[in-house]
């Protein structure tokens, strides 16, 4: 029993990771339509900011945690600018393709400066270890649960009530109804990929807390999971994205648990396959029919 | 009903096309006597090794209008079955590699038919992360798989080694050929009709008297099968197989070739596959920066030619000399030909 | 049978079958026919009955589910209730493709051509039932492959000829002007061999002109094929000109069923255009 509780506290941390991740996937995607493969690797550079602040400039943790997110939130706008912008009107795969290259771009120019060995990223504080009777309940889990806890409430404040958050709506709805409406398209998605970067460095930080170190490749098959979970809770839905990555981090968990955690990756995807055959747009999302 | 444009009968189109064909085979097999390093040699089997699986994810993505990310699974699939066959089955090596591809061939076909059911019941982005999910599902089966029945068979991780080297240069080259007369012909038919309805109006065509689900399938599988065949060369050109390979990353690469070439050209596929396979070896001695420009090269080639290097055009010797007859080249055949045609 | 001829002469499209089809069983027979969507009914106690070699008009005011209607005919939507019999035969059950190989064709409102096909391989797309050969002999490009194919271009290029539009045939479908997209769309129609024809609002986007060539081509269509044809037509010129029975639908229903003349002096279905266009 002590180590199906130790992995529910495992597997809801990891799954809230990727329940941050998965919202920058859903929200670009409910407004362009876009998989941005590149988010993933916005990860990777946030990681190397946290151990760039660490460990080459010697600062504190808090700068560091405060550098990767601003730099994720940057880079994810300076993304959409340069290489998502000029392709608004293009057919979605170009923008896919595109998406792919930055994400190549990102990993490679990585690995050219940085090398393609791990860096290790110092700790941002010390791990403590708590007692729930006879659960441990380790700090990380708890810091990761509550961050993305009060993330997730910020955001659907943010989507719900504000007029930004409106306009985001507005132009995932109809885009061209929203511009007619004067709502400022353009700068309505910068705003977008800025959440969803912001997030992305939030989970950046908070995965490094779990696993310290950065390399080149990690943000592909982080983000691949994140992504599966943003598909799987219904692409475009934050709840959604909530559940989706709950159910992924707990599921890798559990089958890991058992021995099998060669197959994780395995099992993950033959839930995604399933759900996506029984409720194709996912547990939370809009079935689209088109009109004959 | 007739107009006065001249043109070529079928029988001299094919015998054209064959004679192009039989040049091009000519003068590589010059090239690669006498002029590219073994190394080089190894490039070219790469190249068309790669041009079979472009052209078949055309097929997928170009015709059908969907977006695969499994490629690499099925090209496993086909990869394994070779390389089993053509490892343990003690038949002379020209049969065994012959029956090894066409088992590669059916395998993956029969994968391409069992995964396409339930994909192709989704469009868009679903199809392409269900895809995606089931090339995962292969890849990490096969690596595994041994552990779990106790065989030892696939080898895993540990990559399948000592598969026999039966590929070369000529062989690869008539697999080439035979998957684009094949592509083509399926295409050039009521069949391949079928599929480009399918992909501009799903719900016209089906209004039309067309069964959508069995020739969506159809496509996939065909998609699929070709995969199959290409990793069957792979498998006995490189002579050991590692799961890690047939990563999602492997398909991506593909689909990048496809895309670049203009997704619906055949010859778009074959060039930027081509180009795609030699220019990150051409650049070998820049190895730090080469995946940096490659990656560049496709963002900006996305930004500025969106529609791919030829966008939908596709090659066609008899189209071109046709024109060239109806200019000034040939004013010497007469109508009588003319109106003959087909 | 008995009952089934009492039926006849009760319902049929204009509440009469004229004398040409009285003695042949009707193309289409829709009884109760209705559908909701959600809490929604959309079309309700439709009744339908249309004469082998009919031209029948669907009019009412937009939004009254005449497109619905369509696609419940053609099996795209699934009728929550009633009947539909093509032919005497039964579609419950049945997919769209095997509701059009059972003899229904029809055209879209929105155009719904094969955009990137040239026209003619648009015209084969609707004869891909008609040929006979197998996917082998196309990969291996067998006799009967070419003969078939020989065949299809032929007449492929004879149904283009319908409309005069022969010399398009190597013409991308969606370069097309926007009338020669929709007659385009009704000879692919007719490439599948059909009994019955559903056209969409035909006329929609044609000059005067336009409309009255339609309206001869319709009517010849019908007497050269030997066909139904059922139009849904807010051109009120093309229906009173070629229609002899039309039903009206309103909110779903049914609300009047006659000859053209009749339809025109029905006061239930003056309050229906007028209220829609003054409301």
């Amino acid at each position: 029993m002590t180590v199906f509780f130790s992995q529910l506290i495992n597997g809801l941390s990891l799954g809230s990771i990727y329940a941050l991740i998965a919202l920058g996937y859903s929200m670009v995607y409910g407004i362009i339509l876009l998989l941005n493969f590149a988010h993933g690797d916005v990860i990777m550079v946030g990681a190397y900011m946290s151990w760039f602040v660490m460990n080459q400039l010697g600062l504190g943790p808090v700068t560091a945690v405060c550098a990767t997110i601003i730099t994720c939130t940057l880079l994810g706008v300076v993304i959409e600018k340069i290489a998502y912008t000029p392709l608004r009107s293009a057919p979605r795969i170009s923008l896919l393709i595109t998406a792919i290259g930055v994400s190549f771009f990102l990993e490679y120019t990585a690995e050219l400066i940085l090398g393609s060995g791990a860096k290790v990223i110092p700790a941002y504080y010390t791990n403590q270890t708590f007692h729930l009777g006879k659960v441990p309940l380790g700090l990380t889990s708890i810091i990761t649960l509550v961050v993305t806890v009060l993330s997730m409430l910020v955001l659907t404040f943010l989507v719900q009530k504000t007029k930004l958050g409106k306009a985001m709506r507005a132009v995932s709805e109809d885009m061209d109804a929203a511009r007619l409406m004067g709502i400022n398209v353009n700068s309505t998605i910068s705003f977008t990929f800025a959440v969803g970067s912001a997030l992305a460095g939030i989970g950046s930080v908070l995965y490094c807390c779990s696993y310290p170190q950065a390399t080149p490749t990690m943000g592909s098959m982080l983000g691949l999971k994140a992504f599966v979970a943003a598909v799987l809770g219904g692409i475009g839905s934050i709840p959604g994205a909530m559940i989706g990555g709950i159910a992924i981090g707990l599921c890798e968990c559990f089958v890991s648990a058992i021995g099998l955690s060669a197959w994780k990756d395995a099992v993950t995807f033959a839930i995604l396959i399933i759900v996506l055959l029984v409720k194709p747009t996912g547990f939370l999302g809009r079935k689209v029919q088109e009109k004959v | 009903m007739k107009t006065n444009r001249k043109t070529i009968k079928m029988p001299v189109r094919y015998l054209m096309n064959a004679v192009l064909v039989a040049l091009l085979f000519v003068g590589l097999s010059f090239l690669t006597q006498n002029v590219l390093s073994t190394y080089q040699n190894k490039v070219l089997l790469t190249v068309g090794i790669n041009i079979i699986l472009a052209v078949s994810l055309n097929v997928a993505t170009g015709y059908l209008g969907q977006l695969p990310l499994g490629h690499a699974g099925f090209m496993a699939v086909g990869a394994y079955t070779c390389a089993l066959f053509t490892k343990y089955s003690n038949l002379p090596k020209g049969v065994a590699f012959v029956i090894g591809l066409v088992l590669a061939w059916i395998m993956a076909g029969l994968f391409g038919v069992l995964i396409g059911i339930p994909a192709l019941r989704l469009t868009g982005d679903y199809l392409a992360i269900l895809t995606l999910g089931f090339g995962e599902i292969i890849r990490i089966t096969l690596n595994n798989i041994d552990d779990v029945l106790g065989f030892k068979l696939f080898y895993g991780a540990k990559g399948l080694k000592n598969i026999p080297k039966y590929s070369n240069y000529w062989n690869v080259f008539l697999c080439v050929v035979i998957t684009c007369f094949l592509i083509h012909a399926m295409m050039k038919s009521r069949h391949g009709r079928a599929v480009l309805a399918i992909r501009d109006n799903e719900i016209a065509a089906e209004s039309c008297g067309i069964q959508t689900t069995y020739y969506k399938v159809m496509a996939f599988a065909f998609s699929a099968a070709f995969a199959g065949l290409a990793g069957g060369l792979y498998a006995c050109y490189l002579g050991v197989l590692d799961p890690s390979t047939f990563g999602f990353m492997k398909s991506i690469e593909i689909l990048v070739m496809v895309v670049l070439g203009g997704m619906g050209s055949m010859l778009g596929s074959i060039l930027s596959a081509t180009v795609l396979t030699i220019l990150p070896e051409a650049t070998r001695s820049f190895e730090s920066y080469r995946m940096v420009v490659y990656s560049l090269v496709l963002v900006l080639m996305m930004i500025f030619r969106p529609g791919g290097l030829l966008g939908s055009y596709d090659f066609s010797l008899s189209r071109i000399v046709e024109k060239a007859m109806n200019g000034e080249l040939f004013r010497k055949h007469t109508k009588k030909e003319a109106a003959d045609h087909e | 049978m008995s009952e089934f001829k009492t039926r006849l002469h009760s319902v049929p499209s204009g509440g009469f079958l004229t004398d040409r089809d009285k003695d042949k069983k009707p193309i289409l027979d829709v009884r109760e026919l209705g559908i909701d969507f959600g809490g929604l009914t959309a079309v309700d106690n439709f009744n339908l009955m249309i004469g082998r070699n009919e031209i029948a008009g669907l009019i009412g005011p937009n939004g009254a589910g005449k497109t619905t209607v369509f696609n419940l005919l053609t099996n795209v939507y699934q009728p929550t209730r009633g009947s539909i019999l093509i032919d005497g035969m039964p579609t419950a059950g049945k997919k769209t493709y095997q509701v059009n190989r059972m003899g229904v064709a029809r055209t879209f409102q929105n155009i719904r051509l094969f955009k990137e096909l040239s026209v003619i391989d648009n015209i084969k797309v609707g004869l891909h039932e008609s040929m006979k050969y197998n996917l082998a002999s196309s990969l291996l490009r067998m006799p009967n492959y070419w003969k078939e194919e020989k065949k299809c271009t032929e007449r492929a290029l004879e149904l283009l000829d319908i409309f005069h539009m022969a010399d398009l045939a190597n013409t991308q479908a969606g370069s097309l002007p926007y009338g020669a997209q929709r007659r385009l769309e009704i000879m692919r129609a007719l490439a599948t061999g059909p009994k019955l024809l559903l056209l969409d609002e035909p006329a929609a986007g044609m000059n005067p002109s336009e409309t009255a060539e339609l309206t001869e081509t319709i009517r010849r269509i019908r007497d050269e094929f030997n066909i139904a044809v059922l139009l849904i037509e807010h051109d009120m010129s093309l229906v009173m000109g070629i229609c002899e029975g039309i039903a009206v639908l309103n909110f779903g229903r049914i609300i009047a069923k006659g000859t053209p003349d009749e339809i025109r002096d029905n006061p239930q279905v003056i309050e229906a255009y007028l209220g829609k266009k003054e409301g």
